[in-house]
């Protein structure tokens, strides 16, 4: 018999993700999101919510600059296209390098501070990028433009291993296997896997551990005579890192990188998608940016119309005011529910949907399954 | 020198903005330990408050005239204003002096958003963590901002100043200086003003009646006060409501120099909370002197030569100095002991 221990649940754990990751365009044709431009995006912002949760989660630093390092690597991205070659290895690998080593950069300063002087440092420097990204950083980021590909591109490295010149422009490959429809998505998919396993093994790592205790008491763990700024400066460089890959897979799947991936409302979605699915949960942040993904493609293709065909059913009058109050939530009004939906959660779920999810859990489970009857105060404490 | 002087002068408008928040934030952080999140979008609120009375005040009545025709041969269309209808000139006059007028509404629309918003969600609040704090104020503010968004637009509403104080003064000629050297628009001047003006009363008010004297011990120990029978939870929601009365005031005055749009909030949010860092945490004077430093500042460093020097240091200039004084002295130029160290 298989020993229900924390090893093994990983390994249940690990399996389960790997196999709806897998099938996910079984899972998700359903609800209509079984299609490889969505699919993308759940594994996409998956990634960099993941990596969010690794800072935010473990740790408690809540920052407000994740976007930064996202625009980083999408530029890394798109320049590695432009310069080298079109395959996706050295664009991932030289986006996550370059995230990482902005976020040791700003991180080095930023984390000299906690609370919220972090926060608003964090925010600070998200806003300095972006506002450099748009103005004086133009020769290398194309301004409002933004990055693209272009016919004349060196791409040396396709140069020199004889790849043939196409008419129009190229697409992105894996070693030949053009990264559009369905291949995409597997391949964000796998990324999206081993990225969840090396967040699985943070979790569980006596590193992770000693970010939960910079959590839980940051004074007490120096008062014990560490150190803790190198393991949070590591915490927010491998979150970092996981930014910058996120942003990769962004240029990967679409190459083109602009400053409004950088912009505050951007950091905010991160932030948003961690908390909705359950921050410091393992499973949480990649639910949390599926559920959000999946809802703004769902109400951003909201209108008028639709509307009034969804609430016909209604007497006129009434159909009408449903339709303009619902109006505001969609299609434009995306970012309403966003805020509505941040404050909800943040209100009345602060776990987010995991604890959700776990008190169903358990009343259902206690519902099933009826206590025996306390006979006094203290068997029933014990039972607890 | 007169460079020098045009400098301070236009730093010294746009530092009225951030004073002028970066007081309210401070405000309401050391009486509730809220950081808000949502007082940009309050500021936003304000200025919103000028443009919807311009839209009232501008209500016009559309009557075709057969007698004079257009290009295309159709009756004229004649607008007039209904106000100018009822009061005459009186009624342009209301027009012209829409913004100024509109603080008149602000005042108590704000004092009102800031008791509901502090009654109703931030009292919620206090117990919790900083970074829920900070992440219930923030979905605040994108609520607002897409509410008014979605209400009035995208797009800036342009606010013109009354007739009056449209013009420009030559204040390089007031003090000895070269004709047209030092030309600075009336307006604004009359922004710095009001920004005195406000942050002076605010000061005052706490420092020289009952209420703010409650209300600065309340800050200085809150429990204390709490079991003097005194009710500081209530003094401190109308706290709250000052703080959003000064924000929206300086929102409803700045319109004319800046066209308020939805995003305008979390614009200036950004800059005010560098700016409270700046002067420290719980410091109202701190957060006063950091806004006008900051704010002149960041207009030399828009200045063209230092531009071409070192170059994008207008879009960063603030951060940088943030960065210095957080690396140097982590408490803020005049942080209280013990406030927010961590």
């Amino acid at each position: 018999m298989i020993k229900f221990n924390v090893k093994n649940k990983d390994h249940i754990l690990l399996i389960g993700f790997i196999i709806v990751v897998a099938l996910a365009p079984v899972i998700f044709a359903p609800i209509g999101a079984g299609y490889p431009d969505l699919l993308q995006k759940f594994a996409i912002f998956g990634i960099f919510a993941i990596g969010f949760n690794i800072l935010f989660g473990l740790t408690g630093y809540l920052s407000f600059g994740h976007a930064a390092f996202l625009g980083v690597g999408s530029y890394t991205a798109v320049w590695t296209f432009k310069l080298l070659t079109m395959n996706v290895i050295p664009a991932l690998i030289l986006s996550t390098l370059f995230a990482g080593l902005f976020a040791l950069v700003i991180g080095f300063i930023v984390l000299r501070r906690s609370g919220i002087y972090f926060s608003i440092l964090t925010l600070a420097f998200a806003q300095m990028s972006y506002n450099l990204a748009y103005s004086v950083l133009t020769p290398i980021t194309n301004g409002e433009t933004g990055l693209q590909l272009a016919l004349h591109d060196a791409r040396v490295l396709d140069g020199v291993f004889g790849v043939t010149r196409g008419e129009g422009l190229p697409s992105t490959t894996l070693f030949g296997m053009a990264m559009s429809g369905w291949s995409g998505y597997y391949f964000c998919g796998v990324v999206l896997i081993i990225m969840f396993y090396i967040s699985l093994r943070i979790f569980r790592s006596p590193f992770g551990m000693m970010l939960r205790a910079v959590k839980s008491n940051q004074n007490r763990m120096s008062y014990t005579g560490l150190n803790t700024r190198p393991y949070t400066l590591a915490a927010f460089v491998i979150s970092g890192m996981y930014a910058g890959l996120a942003g990769g897979l962004m240029a990967i799947t679409d190459p083109l990188a602009g400053a409004e991936r950088m912009q505050w409302t951007a950091s905010g979605e991160v932030v948003l998608m961690t908390i909705l699915g359950g921050t410091g949960t393992l499973l949480g942040p990649v639910i949390g940016a599926g559920v959000i993904k999946y809802f703004e493609n769902i109400f951003s293709s909201f209108n008028e119309g639709i509307l009034m065909d969804a609430f016909s059913f209604l007497p006129e009058m009434l159909q009408h005011a449903v339709v303009s109050i619902t109006g505001l939530f969609v299609g434009e009004g995306w970012h309403l529910t966003l805020g509505a939906l941040f404050m909800v959660i943040v209100i009345f779920l602060p776990g987010g949907l995991m604890e959700g999810i776990a008190r169903i859990g358990n009343v259902t489970r206690r519902w099933l399954k009826p206590k025996p009857v306390a006979t006094t105060e203290a068997d029933a404490a014990a039972s607890e | 020198m007169d460079a020098f002087l045009l400098q301070v002068l236009n730093g010294l408008d746009k530092g009225g903005a951030y004073a002028l928040i970066a007081l309210g934030l401070t405000l309401v952080f050391g009486t509730l330990g809220v950081v808000n999140f949502a007082h940009g979008a309050l500021f936003m609120l304000g200025s919103f408050c000028a443009v919807t009375l311009q839209s009232l005040l501008t209500l016009e009545r559309v009557v075709l005239d057969p007698e004079r025709l257009t290009a295309w041969g159709t009756p004229m269309e004649i607008r007039t204003p209904y106000i100018v209808d009822w009061f005459g000139d009186f009624g342009m006059t209301l027009i012209d002096w829409s913004v100024p007028l509109a603080i008149l509404i602000a005042i108590p629309i704000m004092l009102l958003l800031g008791v509901i918003m502090e009654r109703g969600l931030i009292r919620h609040f206090y117990k919790r963590l900083h970074a829920d704090q900070i992440l219930v104020t923030f979905g605040l503010a994108i609520v607002l901002q897409e509410i008014v968004k979605s209400q009035f637009g995208a797009n800036p509403i342009p606010q013109p100043a009354p007739a009056m104080f449209a013009g420009s003064a030559d204040i390089g000629l007031m003090l000895g200086f070269a004709e047209n050297a030092v030309v600075y628009p009336w307006w604004r001047i009359i922004y710095l003003m009001f920004s005195g003006v406000v942050i002076a009363s605010v000061f005052a008010f706490l420092q020289f009646t009952t209420f703010g004297m409650v209300v600065r011990a309340g800050m200085a120990d809150r429990e204390t006060v709490g079991l003097l029978g005194i009710d500081i939870d209530r003094r401190f929601t109308i706290v709250f409501g000052l703080a959003a009365v000064v924000a929206g005031l300086a929102g409803v005055m700045y319109t004319p120099i800046l066209s308020p749009d939805y995003h305008m909030g979390m614009d200036f949010l950004v800059l005010s909370f560098v700016v409270v860092v700046v002067g420290g945490m719980g410091s109202l004077g701190g957060a006063v002197a950091a806004g006008f430093l900051l704010g002149i500042l960041q207009s030399f460093a828009s200045m063209n030569e230092v531009n071409s020097l070192i170059p994008g240091i207008d879009q960063v200039v603030i951060y940088l100095i943030a960065v210095v004084v957080l690396l140097i002295r982590p408490r803020g130029l005049f942080g209280r002991e013990g406030v927010m160290e961590n």
